[in-house]
């Protein structure tokens, strides 16, 4: 298609947008209010966004630039008001220069306000040797709170469901059967990923059970992500059908 | 035959939304039988007495709204219509807003009242550090809840110290949160713990139903519409299943077509 027809594409489809807009208006389908024009807002967006399946184009990439922007607005905002100022400004800065506070500075907050700081401080050529400290305290911190957590929970909790007993008396059929499949599906992914050994003879027909097993396990996972993204779809679709146009109920 | 597989993918495209406004317009029902893991979550909100503590980390932002927002809401009808104490708090910054308004909506249906019957304690980072202040000591890791009140005034967090006194917790999660609790949160603090997650998360979430860490899971739109259909509160989840099933057929369709089309072609070629 020709730069020029892509364009009267464009407007054209602007211009639909706003003539039905006017009609659910004038029809009384839509409030002439806040609400009314946020719901119209929202449609737009949502086209505007879905119409990139077309073909990029600057409706595309204005939604796509509103998002980014709005987003990271909010987040400032809602950090700000939720974090920033009741944990730190309200505790610390306004006891410490106000007069009328009421309540006596938290000083222990000064240190863990210098380290985020410091973190700033990487902007600097002089001065960005100090984020290191930030950095060392983040690391030492998290690694020391994770190791042993991530262990209990993702190493020694996983391990017991996989060395439950077969058969220990009040089990069914099913769920041996279960445990046996676990059982194949562990031994022969660990084998699958056993690089130091050739994959030949009881090896090799082993690994590629366990091939078996990490493509049956890619294919759950990609169709989950299938149903995911239609999802989104469904909900922008519903939206698009029940609030802006009132077709359904 | 060799068009086929240069076909425009807009047509797809095309097809699959004119499937899907279809199939919304029409009205048909289908059968939605809950899955065992959406069962137990039901189950363990049906078993807990009045007056339990169930808090609901709201996890996501907008970007997963469509599929978390359909099971918060859904949940919080649950929760209210046994009379449970709700208690919501978040780690995204973009989920107040939608946490918000689905515990006001849903809590004023049952005539439920703030600060008595249900608390939002907003947005803090942080994500293990927070859970872990959490489990130490509630009102020092949220001294004020959203609107600014005083959290050790508030009457639905009376005798609520910390994480041990919460009766269970359901995580709506987005993104590494379900793992974040269980690690942090529930391994230590020892409560009950549910979840609801993206249906691209799923697959990864059930060895932690096999463990027995998580009590059960709603994974994607699918959950959420078998947990309206437990509850009886048909809404947005339940309707969004038929279209969900009728592309889902279109698809499978599609790809069973482009591989018989694929392997004609290649044997056209060989020959």
């Amino acid at each position: 298609m020709r730069k020029d027809s892509n364009f009267f594409v464009l407007v054209g489809t602007i211009g639909l947008f706003v003539c039905i807009n006017i009609f659910l208006m004038a029809s009384g389908k839509l409030p002439f209010s806040f609400d009314g024009f946020g719901v119209i807002l929202g449609a737009g967006l949502t086209l505007a966004i879905y119409s990139f399946l077309y073909k990029d184009n600057p409706a595309f990439k204005i939604a796509e630039n509103l998002y980014v922007g709005v987003s990271l607005g909010y987040t400032i905002i809602i950090t700000w008001f939720n974090f920033l100022k009741p944990d730190l400004y309200d505790s610390l800065i306004v006891p410490m220069f106000s007069k009328a506070a009421t309540k006596a500075p938290q000083y222990a907050l000064i240190f863990p306000s210098m380290l985020g700081v410091f973190m700033f401080l990487r902007f600097s050529r002089k001065l960005s040797w100090l984020s290191r400290w930030t950095f060392a305290f983040v690391v030492g911190l998290g690694a020391g709170v994770s190791i042993p957590r991530v262990i209990s929970a993702f190493i020694l909790e996983q391990i017991k469901p996989s060395l439950h007993p077969v058969f220990s008396g009040g089990e069914t059929l099913f769920s041996s059967v279960n445990t046996l499949l676990i059982m194949l599906g562990v031994i022969s992914v660990l084998i699958y990923f056993i690089f130091s050994v050739e994959h030949k003879g009881a090896i090799g027909k082993i690994s590629k059970i366990g091939i078996w097993f990490l493509m049956i396990s890619f294919g759950a996972s990609f169709g989950y992500t299938v149903m995911g993204r239609l999802s989104l779809l469904i909900g922008r679709i519903q939206f698009l059908l029940r609030d802006w146009l009132g077709v359904l109920q | 035959m060799e068009r086929f597989l240069r076909i425009d993918r807009r047509i797809i495209f095309a097809s699959i939304t004119v499937a899907v406004i279809v199939s919304l317009i029409l009205q048909f029902e289908l059968p939605i039988p809950a899955s065992e893991p959406v069962q137990e979550i039901y189950e363990e909100i049906e078993s807990l007495p009045k007056g339990s503590r169930v808090m609901i980390a709201f996890d996501y932002d907008p970007a997963s709204k469509e599929e978390l927002q359909p099971m918060a809401v859904a949940f919080l009808h649950h929760c209210f219509s046994r009379d449970l104490k709700v208690i919501g708090m978040t780690h995204y910054p973009g989920a107040p807003g939608l946490a918000e308004q689905a515990m006001t909506s849903v809590a004023n249906q049952y005539q439920k009242k703030y600060g008595e019957d249900y608390v939002f304690l907003g947005y803090k980072p942080g994500s293990a550090s927070l859970i872990i202040n959490m489990g130490e000591n509630l009102y020092s890791a949220f001294p004020k809840d959203f609107y600014g009140n005083d959290t050790t005034t508030l009457p639905a967090l009376q005798d609520v110290d910390s994480l041990r006194e919460i009766n269970f917790l359901f995580d709506l999660a987005a993104g590494t949160t379900i793992e974040t609790w269980i690690a942090f949160g529930k391994e230590k603090y020892k409560f009950d713990m549910g979840a609801g997650c993206t249906a691209v998360m799923g697959p990864d979430m059930y060895p932690f139903l096999q463990s027995k860490q998580l009590t059960g899971l709603l994974g994607g739109l699918k959950g959420a519409a078998e947990y309206e259909a437990l509850i009886r509160k048909k809404a947005n989840a339940v309707s969004g299943m038929r279209p969900q099933s009728v592309v889902h057929v279109i698809i499978i369709i599609f790809v069973i077509f482009g591989n018989i089309v694929y392997f004609t072609t290649r044997r056209t070629r060989h020959a």
